[in-house]
C-alpha cells in the first residue's frame, strides 16, 4: 500500500485480508465493482458468460482486504468477498516489539 | 489475462440470498441500471436493522423499480400504478406494528400517485419511500416524467424537455415529511445507514436515489453506460447535509446536491389519532393494536 508518510502502528496493525467469490453466469459485466475496487483487484475477462457478458476475474487476490464495496455496489447480487484468517505468529512477533 | 474459471461461485451463496427470492434471480434490469444496486443496499440494511423478517413488507407500484416487490424474500405487494402509497398506508393502518417500505420510481410516485404521495406526508404516515428517480419512465420506452431535468431529451421530447421538474426533496419537505434524504446509486454505503436511519425513523421518511438508466435516459441523451454515469455521479455530487431543500434542484447534467437534508421528530398519523380521540371520547376508545393483539406472537 502507498502512504505518504507511513503509519506509527505500521507494524503492529495488519490490514484485513478477504476472498472475493463470483457467481460468473449472474454477472451482467457493468463493470461497477471492477472501476470501484478501491485496491484494484478485478479487471475484465477476455471471455464470455453464459449470457455474453465479460465478468470480472480476479487478477490480484492478494490485494483484497475484504473492504465489501464490490457486494455493496453489484446490482446483480453476484460478487462479495469474505474475510480470510490470517496466522496469529506473525501478528504476535510485530506487536511484542 | 487471467482465464474464466466456469465452476467458480456454482455452490457458493451470496450474503443476502435468505432476503432474496432465488429462483427470480437474475433480476431483468439492464446491466448498468442503479436499481439493482439500491435493492443491495436495502437489503444490507434491512439485515443491518434487526427487524424480523414477518415485520417488514414491501411494496412497489409499476414500472422498472416495482420489480423489486418480486424479488424479495418478503412479505410484499406489487400494486396497480402510482398507489403503492395508498395500499402501504392501508398495511400501516391495519397491522401499526408492520415496517412498511414502498420501493417505487418517480413516475409511479410523483405523476401517477403524486397525491398520495403528498397526503402521505402530510398525515405523517411512518411508512418508508425509497424514490428511484431515473429521470423517465424507463420501462415504457422513456417518455419523460416529472423528474425530467430541463433539456433532457427524450422519446416523448425529441426537442428536448421544457417543462419545470419537481424539487422532489422540496416538495416532500414542505408537505411535512419528517426524514428527507437523497443520494445516488453511487453513495452505497451513504444509502445504506440512511435506509437503516429511515426503517428505525418514526413518520414519513423519503429517500431519493439518483440512478442511472443506461438504455433509455443515457442513450437518448448521448451520455454513455451506466459506468459514466456513476462517473459522473462521482464527478459532481456534493454532500450537503441539512441543506434548505428549496436549493436541491436538479438541472440537466449539473451538480448534484445529496446527502441528509430533513431529520426531525414529529407525531405521527397514530400518534395524534391515538391522543385525539383517547382525549375526545375518553376511555371507550382502545387504540387498535394490530391482528396479533393478545395472541402469542409465534412462528416465523
Amino acid at each position: 500500500m502507498k502512504y505518504w508518510r507511513k503509519p506509527l502502528d505500521a507494524a503492529q496493525v495488519k490490514p484485513p485480508r478477504g476472498e472475493v467469490h463470483i457467481v460468473i453466469n449472474r454477472c451482467k459485466g457493468c463493470g461497477f465493482c471492477i472501476t470501484y475496487c478501491p485496491r484494484k483487484v478485478l479487471e475484465f475477462s477476455e471471455e464470455f458468460n453464459r449470457k455474453g457478458y465479460h465478468p470480472p476475474v480476479v487478477l490480484h487476490p492478494e490485494n483484497c482486504v475484504n473492504c465489501g464495496l464490490c457486494e455493496a455496489i453489484c446490482p446483480d447480487f453476484a460478487i462479495w468477498s469474505t474475510p480470510v484468517e490470517q496466522p496469529e505468529e506473525k501478528k504476535e512477533n510485530a506487536g511484542g516489539k | 489475462m487471467k482465464r474464466l474459471d466456469v465452476t467458480l461461485g456454482q455452490d457458493l451463496r451470496h450474503p443476502l440470498e435468505e432476503y432474496l427470492r432465488m429462483d427470480r434471480i437474475p433480476h431483468v434490469w439492464c446491466p448498468g441500471c442503479g436499481i439493482g444496486t439500491t435493492l443491495n443496499a436495502f437489503l444490507t440494511a434491512v439485515k443491518k436493522s434487526g427487524i424480523p423478517r414477518k415485520d417488514i413488507a414491501v411494496v412497489s407500484g409499476i414500472g422498472c423499480s416495482g420489480r423489486a416487490a418480486g424479488y424479495v424474500k418478503l412479505d410484499s405487494f406489487h400494486t396497480t400504478h402510482g398507489r403503492a402509497i395508498p395500499f402501504a398506508t392501508g398495511l400501516k393502518l391495519a397491522n401499526p406494528k408492520l415496517t412498511v417500505v414502498v420501493f417505487a420510481g418517480d413516475g409511479d410516485l410523483l405523476a401517477i400517485g403524486g397525491n398520495h404521495l403528498i397526503h402521505a406526508a402530510r398525515r405523517n404516515m411512518d411508512i418508508n419511500i425509497i424514490c428511484i428517480n431515473n429521470f423517465n419512465y424507463a420501462m415504457t420506452g422513456g417518455q419523460f416524467s416529472p423528474t425530467t431535468p430541463e433539456k433532457a431529451r427524450l422519446t416523448t421530447a425529441p426537442y428536448g424537455s421544457y417543462e419545470h421538474p419537481f424539487n422532489v426533496p422540496f416538495l416532500v419537505d414542505s408537505c411535512g415529511a419528517t426524514y428527507v434524504a437523497r443520494w445516488t446509486a453511487l453513495h452505497v454505503r451513504r444509502l445504506t445507514n440512511s435506509i437503516l436511519e429511515a426503517l428505525h425513523h418514526p413518520g414519513f421518511s423519503f429517500i431519493e436515489v439518483i440512478s442511472s438508466c443506461p438504455t433509455v435516459y443515457a442513450r437518448r441523451n448521448r451520455l454513455g453506460t451506466g459506468l459514466d454515469l456513476l462517473k459522473f455521479y462521482r464527478d459532481n455530487s456534493v454532500i450537503k447535509n441539512g441543506a434548505n431543500t428549496r436549493e436541491c434542484d436538479i438541472r440537466f447534467q449539473e451538480q448534484l446536491i445529496v446527502g441528509k437534508f430533513v431529520d426531525q421528530e414529529k407525531p405521527t398519523y397514530h400518534d395524534t389519532m391515538t391522543e385525539y380521540l383517547s382525549q375526545s371520547v375518553g376511555k371507550r376508545y382502545v387504540p387498535y393494536q394490530g391482528p396479533m393483539q393478545g395472541k402469542e406472537e409465534d412462528g416465523n
